[in-house]
């Protein structure tokens, strides 16, 4: 009986082998953008994320609700400031305001000292602090809050001498009353899930658009099309606009399974929803359609989406706190779509806001919009050249 | 300008990464003419097609395409000529009649599903419309890129080697078709390399290193060149052939049936390396022939660097 034979199988020529890979290799060096974007792109992002990305936050905006002012809460409020935990944006006696600034996430924090204070403090009452957390980030809630105890007793401590000594025992003599705002569970899924939504649409968006223009390109169909009278400004609104169909069906899968299956409450204004996602799927369509204004093939497209993807998820405040983040990592975090749209659709899926406190992050993402808008009309090329 | 010269360019350049790809190119062609583009491959055929068309702009140059602007014009033009590109870059995925509906669209035509059906009408292509272009064998993709391109009766047609990769029958189909589109005033500007093609035209303009060094009616081309021939036959006809291959002033030796046709733009140095092969090779038998057409194709289009005038 005759075995088969597997010769043919590990009968590998080297010489063959070594032909496909110097041809591998002269063809990836031709490729120069994706070659500059193999290189790059691992120095930009390890440089980028390795200094930005920060779990133990600092830093956090704090605003503070004084309804007394005397000498103790002057000086609570000084070692506050000069803490590095939180980062005292304002001080004002009025609780609509100070509760406006935690609702739009201008604050984190609201550190709220009630009328009669000192005099209570004074009489061994042991008069309260309230300290509003926003939790509907809990990674950013839960860091600050653990730090709050020490910044309180390091603040007074050095109040509590000469005639007030005898403030200064334990328990101390007052108390820290903690507030978990809009996600009183802390329940990551209620800040994961309408995130969610922000990072699904800018991968499906982004992708798919820049793709769909190179393609052009890349099988010489734009040939044609340039050589018709159609304007660049007509093949963008044509080519764009089947997808803004494809978001709203993602947009609303992500409804249904935040509400039936995470159970999670919409709280705030659906019109003002409507309005923040239409903005942001538009300005997802504009950033697919610039990359695909420099991306010659389909695979550059792919490549310079993902330069996208990282920063969306990294530096967005999607991950991590966002106001955790060094000063120039957060300027990068506001120049992309997703950073205030997360914003938006947490204050008003958690925090039932409404069009006067996502203004704010709205007309940014208009502005990003026609920014991008105008970038990717400049860059079409209504020649070949 | 006159309303009979439909496209009249002068001095087009253009230039990729310091290679000059066309150089100071002029052209003047009547209307209702079919004008050969000749030249070798890279010569800047491709590139001076779209700068006429608009889909390049000119470093340098001007003129006029139907009346209209080159440099800033392109959207008037573009609108009245039909191009056709070397590649084909119909859509693949969509069907025939999906395509030709798709341009109708771009160029805005009213009576959208009678045009389309005419052009399909026109060209043959109507028990297959509903086929996906990408399934299509190259000669059929060729008759719906014509068809895409005469969708919105352009007054100018620019083809960009149409007939690459074509078999002969549905070249000469194609062929009849511009003539016909040629009797209906239709101007034409085609780039081929077959010489059956270019005899078929009415001048030709010649175009090598980005240069045009030749423009002229068909008829004429002959006396211009004014290439010396010998046939030589008999055998052994291969030796014959080696010795005569890169012999001094023998510019060009081809094969027509059992003869070799030697020739050169040197008639008193062609004669010489003819006779020196007659010598080493008395058995063949050599004699001076005129240059047809085929001849001075070949030797055009074998890309020589000559420099006539």
């Amino acid at each position: 009986m005759k075995l088969p034979s597997f010769s043919g199988f590990f009968d590998i020529s080297w010489a063959r082998v070594f032909a496909v890979f110097l041809k591998e290799l002269v063809q990836m060096r031709r490729d120069r953008p994706t070659f500059a974007i193999m290189i790059a792109m691992p120095v930009m992002q390890l440089v980028l994320f390795g200094y930005a990305i920060n779990t133990d936050p600092r830093h956090l905006p704090a605003v503070v609700e004084m309804r007394e002012d005397g000498p103790l809460t002057r000086a609570f409020l000084a070692s506050l400031r000069a803490s590095s935990f939180v980062n005292i944006i304002a001080a004002t006696p009025r609780a609509d305001e100070a509760d406006a600034m935690l609702r739009s996430g201008r604050a984190n924090f609201l550190i709220s000292i009630p009328e009669g204070f000192e005099r209570r403090l004074v009489r061994g009452e042991r008069p309260q602090i309230l300290i509003a957390a926003d939790a509907s980030d809990p990674v950013a809630a839960g860091g600050a809050l653990g730090a709050i105890q020490a910044v309180a007793d390091q603040a007074f401590a050095t109040e509590f001498q000469g005639p007030l000594a005898f403030l200064a025992r334990a328990p101390p003599p007052y108390e820290l009353v903690i507030h978990r705002r809009y996600n009183p569970a802390g329940a990551t899924a209620f800040n994961i899930v309408p995130a969610l939504l922000g990072v699904i649409l800018t991968m499906t968006m982004v992708m798919i658009t820049s793709i769909a223009l190179t393609r052009e390109t890349e099988r010489g169909t734009m040939e044609n099309l340039l050589a018709t009278p159609v304007r660049p400004i007509e093949v963008m609104i044509g080519k764009t606009t089947p997808y803004i169909g494809v978001g709203a069906v993602q947009v609303a899968i992500v409804l249904i399974v935040a509400t039936f299956l995470f159970q999670i409450p919409f709280t705030g204004s659906f019109a003002a929803f409507l309005a923040a996602v239409t903005l942001f799927i538009f300005a997802n369509l504009m950033l697919g359609y610039l990359i695909s204004t420099l991306a010659r093939t389909q695979m550059q497209a792919m490549q310079m989406t993902f330069f996208v993807f990282l920063p969306s998820i990294l530096l967005s405040g999607f991950m991590f706190p966002f106001s955790a983040m060094p000063q120039w990592a957060q300027v990068i975090g506001e120049s992309i779509p997703i950073t205030h749209f997360l914003r938006i659709v947490r204050e008003i899926v958690l925090k039932g806001a409404g069009f006067p406190d996502i203004v704010t992050d709205l007309w940014q993402l208009a502005l990003i919009l026609v920014v991008l808008a105008a970038m990717a009309l400049m860059r079409f090329r209504r020649t070949l050249d | 300008m006159s309303d009979d010269i439909v496209i009249d360019v002068h001095g087009l350049t253009k230039s990729y990464g310091g290679r000059m790809v066309v150089d100071h190119f002029d052209l003047q062609v009547p209307r209702g003419a079919i004008y050969g583009f000749l030249g070798p491959n890279g010569s800047g055929k491709t590139t001076t097609i779209r700068m006429v068309c608009g889909l390049l702009k000119p470093e340098s140059g001007d003129g006029r395409v139907l009346g209209f602007d080159v440099l800033n014009d392109s959207l008037r033009i573009k609108e009245r000529v039909g191009y056709m590109t070397q590649k084909f870059s119909l859509y693949e995925d969509l069907s025939i009649r999906e395509n030709l509906d798709f341009i109708a669209r771009l160029y805005g035509l009213d009576d959208r599903a009678a045009r389309v059906d005419k052009a399909l009408a026109d060209l043959g292509l109507v028990e297959r419309q509903g086929q996906v272009a990408g399934k299509l064998s190259g000669g059929w993709k060729q008759r719906l890129a014509l068809a895409a391109c005469m969708i919105h009766e352009p007054q100018l047609l620019l083809l960009d080697e149409p007939t690459a990769g074509v078999d002969p029958k549905a070249r000469r189909d194609f062929w009849d078709q511009i003539r016909r589109y040629s009797a209906q005033g239709v101007t034409t500007l085609v780039s081929t390399h077959y010489m059956d093609e270019a005899v078929q035209c009415d001048s030709i303009a010649y175009i090598a290193y980005g240069k045009k060094l030749l423009d002229a009616p068909t008829a004429e081309i002959p006396k211009q060149i004014n290439l010396a021939c010998w046939s030589i036959e008999g055998r052994p006809l291969q030796a014959a052939q080696q010795m005569l291959e890169g012999a001094p002033g023998v510019d060009l030796v081809a094969r027509f049936g059992a003869s070799i046709h030697a020739c050169g733009r040197d008639p008193a140095l062609l004669e010489k390396a003819v006779l020196k092969v007659k010598e080493a090779q008395p058995h063949v038998s050599i004699q001076r022939i005129d240059a047809g057409f085929e001849e001075i194709f070949i030797y055009l289009m074998s890309g020589s660097t000559d420099n006539f005038q």
